[in-house]
């Protein structure tokens, strides 16, 4: 781009270039980069989920200049920044529901994943990358929900630890280590400081890994088939960059209507009280993104069994590439599995429903049952599906599909360029 | 196309909103939603509703109870003069201090402190009180389930108990309050207060404005958050028409 018309600019440019090619570099990956052709909307949520990351990262080192992380300040601190730091609850608030809709994101990205099969040889390491980012996200999410050192902080902060100590022999060691003393207190929230600090960067470093994994293959597609030419292919930009910029302002608006004008309906309105340990909130919950976890961790009556069932639950995608057994990658080429994703989302909102419940009653039968059909769909139904299922005629090319009309439009999650 | 964007916001929406089932032991009765001049988008704070509320903090609630992150300086927001401000906060003591002698003393207040607290510390409260803590008012609205309504409900809620209930000694009984067993005596009466506007202090109009003037103080930039969050919205909304616009554009050929 920039020897397109020959100036000082454009000259000093192609001098740094042959030293360092970095604009040759951003040209490859940002602007030529080929990217099929036939991507939907779903395709959005991985660049809105790392700008997500971004905004996070921009927000927190914010906050970060005006909190003081002891437990006898934590709370009031934060509490000056929403009342006396210039467009200090702008910003926290940007960062409190920027976690929550940081989830959205990337829950989206990976069930999209899931119904396309964006998992599939060869981009079993992407999916591993990503599962790796989410647990990432989920320890970060954790130690940041506890340095507002309110009741819930504290509170779900004893909760989780504690888990560590289902381990035999060695549980209880551990759990203290975690704390730092003999129970949550100052030296826990100090390093949960630290780390809540530090872990976003390593996000950044396993994002960088996730797009190197990404670009060896390029994006998976709605089709699922290999990209065969230049044929099936758009430049990124401007193409693709347009497309992310307007769903990114559309994200943009729904993050905007819950950060100016329902900034709390996410959060507990327990955690808008300072810790106290010397009284147990009388239900405790994690926050939204984590219930479907909570709710496997409560469904199995043995401790150590429901803390391995709750990790397990995030563990096992890291073989979902081998557990489909189906050489099909897109649904909707698979008449069975197309509609068992859907069982997958339903039992997912189930056991986060389940979560945010006491478990008594309904509550628990449907958790117990949910459970069970998560652990079940992965490693029954997956390898099952893909034998058994006879998959629908792939189209010979993505070109062929959407230019020719292709015959092979169907419904759900559509083809926005199939135009004939 | 915007459809995939919208599901796929509607199903997040749908995850968060499921409703909590009712817990068995509670049996409140559903909170009665007030008009707040607060709700909604455009929603702004009723100064002259605030003024009152925060006399009836003055002269009921804070004999008991804290506010210990508001300063007599916020009271400027709520429409006081600077003159005013100064003159509330000169009517406090303040303990200050070590002077040069090494000496904690008082001194009346200024605009730069904060709220001056009923009880030293939370142990005396609990003297005073029967052995019950008042919680610090400062972020109730915002940690109670309910926020403004609950507060306003608890207020109005206090009522003769059912027969049957064991109502241990010292304890009242409110229709809202978890468990329905609060140490707080009805701290509302008709006429308690005089307010200067002439507006008649009824009980329930003394709880609405007080319940205002604590959503206030547990969110004083709302309106400021309201105001931006408009012009937000709108630079969004104007954005998203744009790069729509650019979109089919650029896309038009290759489809």
């Amino acid at each position: 781009m920039a020897d397109a018309r020959p100036g000082a600019m454009s000259r000093i440019i192609r001098w740094i270039d042959y030293r360092l090619p970095f604009v040759q570099f951003l040209n490859h990956h940002l602007v030529e980069y080929p990217t099929p052709r036939n991507l939907s909307y779903w395709w959005n949520y991985g660049s809105l989920s790392g700008i997500m990351l971004v905004v996070m990262i921009a927000t927190g080192i914010f906050l970060a200049m005006q909190y003081t992380p002891h437990a006898d300040y934590a709370f009031d601190s934060v509490e000056r920044i929403m009342r006396d730091v210039n467009y200090g609850w702008l910003v926290r608030y940007a960062h409190m529901n920027g976690a929550s809709m940081f989830f959205i994101l990337v829950y989206t990205h990976m069930f999209r994943g899931l119904y396309y099969g964006s998992y599939k040889a060869p981009r079993e390491l992407l999916w591993i990358l990503g599962v790796v980012i989410l647990i990432l996200m989920i320890a970060t999410s954790f130690m940041g929900y506890v340095l507002p050192w309110g009741q819930m902080s504290y509170w779900a902060a004893t909760v989780i630890t504690n888990l560590f100590s289902a381990i035999p022999l060695i549980g209880q060691s551990i759990v203290t280590l975690l704390w730092g003393g003999f129970t949550v207190g100052n030296p826990t929230l100090n390093r949960f400081y630290a780390l809540h600090y530090l872990l976003p960067f390593i996000i950044v470093a396993v994002v960088l890994l996730h797009l190197i994994a990404l670009h060896r293959f390029h994006s998976n597609n709605p089709l699922g088939i290999d990209l065969k030419g230049p044929q099936d292919t758009l430049p990124f930009h401007p193409y693709f960059t347009i497309k992310d910029l307007f769903g990114l302002v559309v994200f943009l608006l729904v993050y905007a209507f819950f950060v100016f004008y329902a900034p709390n309906f996410l959060g507990s309105p327990v955690n808008s009280m300072p810790a106290n340990p010397m009284q147990t909130p009388n239900h405790i919950v994690p926050e939204w993104y984590l219930l479907p976890y909570y709710a496997i961790l409560r469904s199995v009556p043995n401790k150590l069994f429901g803390v391995i069932l709750a990790f397990g639950s995030i563990f096992l995608l890291f073989i979902v590439p081998w557990l489909d057994t189906s050489p099909v990658r897109s649904a909707r080429f698979r008449p069975v599995y197309k509609w068992v994703f859907w069982l997958l989302v339903i039992d997912v909102i189930a056991l986060g429903w389940v979560g945010a419940n006491p478990p008594e009653g309904l509550v628990v039968t449907v958790g117990q049952f949910a459970t069970f059909y998560y652990f079940i769909h992965f490693l029954v139904l997956f390898p099952l599906i893909g034998k058994l299922e006879r998959p629908r005629p792939l189209p010979l090319s993505i070109a062929a599909a959407v230019l020719q009309g292709g015959g092979t439009r169907l419904g759900g999650a559509g083809a926005p360029m199939a135009k004939p | 196309m915007l459809k995939h964007v919208l599901a796929a916001a509607t199903l997040s929406a749908t995850i968060s909103a499921l409703p909590p089932i009712a817990r068995a032991a509670d049996e409140s009765p559903p909170l009665p939603h007030q008009e707040w001049s607060f709700d909604g988008v455009f929603g702004t704070y009723d100064r002259a509703s605030l003024q009152r509320g925060f006399q009836v903090y003055k002269e009921v609630c804070s004999v008991c109870h804290p506010v210990k992150h508001l300063y007599y300086r916020d009271l400027a927001e709520i429409g006081y003069s600077e003159d005013e401000v100064k003159a509330i906060a000169a009517t406090y003591q303040v303990t200050d201090g070590p002077n040069d002698q090494g000496e904690m003393y008082q001194r009346p207040g200024r605009p730069s402190d904060p709220f001056v607290p009923p009880f030293p510390n939370d142990q005396a409260a609990r003297a005073a009180n029967n052995g019950a803590l008042p919680p610090d008012l400062s972020m109730i609205v915002k940690a109670r389930e309910g926020g403004a309504d609950y507060v306003d409900a608890l207020l109005n809620g206090y009522k003769e108990p059912p027969a049957g209930f064991n109502l241990l000694q010292g304890m009242q009984y409110d229709e809202y309050f978890p468990g329905h067993q609060i140490a707080m005596p009805p701290p509302l009466s008709d006429n308690a207060v005089t307010f200067a506007d002439g507006t008649p202090a009824t009980v329930p109009q003394m709880a609405h404005d007080v319940a205002s003037f604590l959503t206030w103080a547990a969110e004083p930039n709302l309106e400021d958050r309201h105001r931006t969050g408009f012009k937000v919205m709108l630079f969004l909304v104007v954005a998203a028409g744009v790069f729509y616009a650019a979109k089919r554009k650029i896309w038009a050929p290759v489809h």
